[in-house]
């Protein structure tokens, strides 16, 4: 139990969430309407919702070994097609919307996979090229146009704006998704095996795993969830254009990495990917009400980046440190493994996330 | 291993590129078909696109040109020792926003401009300290401080720009070199592109970086100095960012904290395109060149030809994509047209 109480104290999505918990603490204190509003409410639970679907898409693909620099211009292009969708088929379901958006930046993400998958070529340079070709294709179909709230139902903008007891919709949206990826990825083999393709790809080769197919449905799942989020920003902001979503995708291997998600695969959660997202836009509403200009938010949110990876790199140096001093103290039981180390090397392999 | 089996089975069209005579190595390595592309866009151009053919094309295409060509040059270096930097656009704006504010201060135009490199190497030496000296993953590494020092240079100068530069210094930042339509400023950059070439092809420094992205145990074992070159290479992206950013700032006569926005990835774009690996240990100075050229003359074909210059980035991508595909593209057909070599 008090092994159970540690575990969880130093794993890094507590960690994330009490740096969370204070910022939104300090921020309250200094004005009540951070979150004792009802627009503070609103706006602490909804802002981050978009930044948490692509960086939790995001944080499937880097634990794969890869990186999905496309998402941004996926969000942008989704999120132009919904409005679209809504101008050309006066009185679609808005179900079928958000089905017909995530189907859509499905596509582009299946694009992406079978590229860096079967193509043989580092999806870092691959996204690069979507990231661009993307972008580009959206200014092409959308040139000057801009969605505006007029063109979409009120059925549909009013999601952006109402709750179910107090908390947002598309909150519980994002909340289902993240829960249901976070339990796939822990408890499903097919969950295990992106850990294991991102920790050792030829070994993961070697032991019979589909590695190409899993990275391929992992960008299948970045670039639906990117869909998503672009109907969740039209919902939100009731607009689109040719640039919705630029820069995005930074931001959310930013978010993903604060998590605790290592850009060279193999370990971290979405749980962790989804906190870094939610303390990087709270700090950036936040700054401002500690008087802090939002001019300096980006400086902070960089100093964060580093700061987490710096953290890392030392959490994983004492873990290592321990790991040796154990083997050096008792030499392995060849029949009954020592529970110490086991349940140690279980965490090097998920990093401080389990 | 490869080398020694294509050998005996006399086909050497496996054989590795260095394996083979000297013309035809030169002939079918990347950068040969790079420079073959680009001057087939050059002439197609001039051919198809009214005005293109125009010394003022020229000039202004140069000018465009120059910052992505200055940082392309030891980001090049960084890429082929396996790590990335994708600080380098930041770096141009803190280095804009640098000089705006020394200029203003009345600082001389000299010690301003050498203020601002020097804030360059330590904004190169802080991404080296963090990759080379603790092992961080550069892609993180960097990307934290992207947002660091484009948060530094936005905090410095808040949403204000300080446009109060002489009139003749955005002159002389676009001065041609007579009617040819060359802008004085690529003298530099030819400078730039002599030193790093010299550097990465014939020093054993240069020789050594190629090692790293190879193989860095190897190389180490083999006397490189692995972390003290990563940090070199570190250090010189950061001064050329810098030295990017002040004449970006005297070109526009604006210094502003968003500065080059963006700007990193398609750097990035260009250097690989041109035949950098990303895996490092492969790459040249003239294949980041022509990279760069290429992109750029044919944006500035397409826009000359009244495309969205936004849409253009469809033709960047794509671009990107097959470059780095057609190697593994004609491995692949080549497998299936070929009956394989008999073991050895």
């Amino acid at each position: 139990m008090t092994r159970l109480l540690g575990q969880l104290l130093r794993s890094r999505e507590i960690g994330i969430f009490a740096a969370f918990v204070i910022v939104v603490v300090v921020a309250t204190s200094i004005n009540p309407n951070f979150v004792f509003s009802r627009d503070g409410w609103r706006d602490l639970l909804l802002t981050p919702t978009m930044l948490i679907l692509v960086a939790v898409g995001g944080a499937i693909v880097i634990i794969t070994r890869n990186v999905d620099l496309s998402v941004g211009s996926v969000v942008g292009l989704s999120a132009y097609l919904c409005g679209r969708l809504f101008i050309d088929l006066p009185g679609i379901p808005v179900i079928a919307v958000f089905a017909i958006c995530m189907a859509f930046g499905a596509v582009l993400g299946f694009v992406n996979g079978v590229l860096s998958a079967y193509g043989k070529v580092p999806s870092l340079v691959i996204t690069l090229g979507t990231m661009y070709a993307y972008r580009g294709v959206a200014v092409l179909w959308a040139g000057s146009n801009r969605i505006n709230a007029s063109d979409m139902p009120d059925s549909f903008l009013s999601l952006g704006t109402s709750s179910l007891l107090t908390i947002p919709y598309l909150t519980i949206v994002c909340l289902v998704v993240v829960l249901a990826l976070g339990r796939y990825l822990h408890n499903r083999r097919a969950g295990r095996e992106y850990y294991a393709i991102g920790s050792d790809p030829e070994a993961a080769e070697l032991y019979g795993l589909k590695v190409r197919q899993r990275i391929l449905v992992a960008f299948v799942i970045s670039g639906a969830l990117a869909g998503l989020a672009g109907v969740l920003f039209a919902a939100r902001y009731g607009t689109s254009n040719s640039q919705t979503g630029l820069g995005l995708e930074l931001m959310a291997v930013g978010a993903a990495v604060i998590g605790g998600v290592a850009i060279f695969g193999g370990s971290g959660t979405v749980y962790g990917a989804a906190i870094g997202a939610m303390l990087l836009m709270t700090i950036n509403r936040a700054l401002p009400i500690v008087h802090i200009q939002d001019f300096w938010q980006q400086a902070v949110v960089g100093a964060l980046i580093v700061g987490a990876i710096v953290l890392d790199r030392a959490l994983a140096l004492r873990l290592r440190r321990r790991l040796v001093v154990e083997r050096d103290d008792d030499p392995p039981v060849v029949d009954k493994p020592d529970p110490a180390t086991t349940a140690a090397g279980q965490g090097s392999t998920e990093g401080a996330a389990s | 291993m490869t080398t020694l089996r294509a050998r005996t089975s006399g086909d050497d069209s496996l054989l590795p590129s260095y394996g083979r005579p000297g013309w035809r190595r030169l002939a079918t390595s990347s950068e040969a078909v790079m420079v073959a592309v680009l001057l087939a866009v050059v002439v197609v151009a001039a051919l198809a696109v009214p005005h293109f053919a125009s010394t003022t094309t020229l000039g202004f295409l140069l000018l465009d040109a120059t910052p992505v060509l200055m940082i392309a040059l030891p980001l090049t270096l960084v890429i082929i020792t396996g790590e990335i930097d994708l600080s380098i656009a930041s770096v141009i704006g803190l280095g804009s926003v640098l000089f705006g504010i020394l200029i203003r201060a009345g600082v001389p135009l000299a010690l301003a401009i050498a203020v601002c490199v020097l804030a360059g190497v330590l904004a190169g030496a802080f991404n080296g300290f963090f990759v080379a000296v603790v092992g961080l993953p550069s892609l993180a590494v960097t990307i934290g401080t992207l947002a660091l020092f484009r948060g530094l240079a936005v905090g410095l100068l808040g949403t204000t720009a300080i446009t109060s530069f002489p009139a003749e210094w955005q002159r002389a930042a676009q001065q041609m070199l007579g009617s040819t339509g060359i802008p004085a400023v690529i003298l530099l950059v030819v400078v730039l592109v002599g030193v790093f070439a010299v550097l990465l092809h014939f020093t054993g420094f240069g020789r050594g970086l190629y090692a790293i992205g190879l193989n860095k145990e190897a190389a180490a074992f083999s006397g490189v100095r692995v972390n003290w070159s990563k940090f070199v290479t570190f250090l010189m992206t950061g001064a050329v960012s810098a030295m990017a950013g002040v004449f970006w700032t005297l070109r526009y006569a604006s210094a502003r904290g968003d500065n080059a926005t963006g700007l990193e990835l398609a750097i990035i774009a260009a250097v690989l395109l041109g035949g950098v690996s990303i895996f490092g240990g492969k790459g040249s100075i003239a294949g980041a060149v022509t990279g760069v050229l290429l992109i750029s003359v044919l944006q500035s074909a397409l826009r000359l030809d009244g495309v969205n210059s936004d849409a253009i980035s469809v033709v960047t991508g794509t671009l990107l994509i097959l470059s780095v595909l057609a190697p593994s593209v004609a491995r692949w057909m080549r497998s299936k047209r070929r009956v394989p070599p008999a073991p050895a």
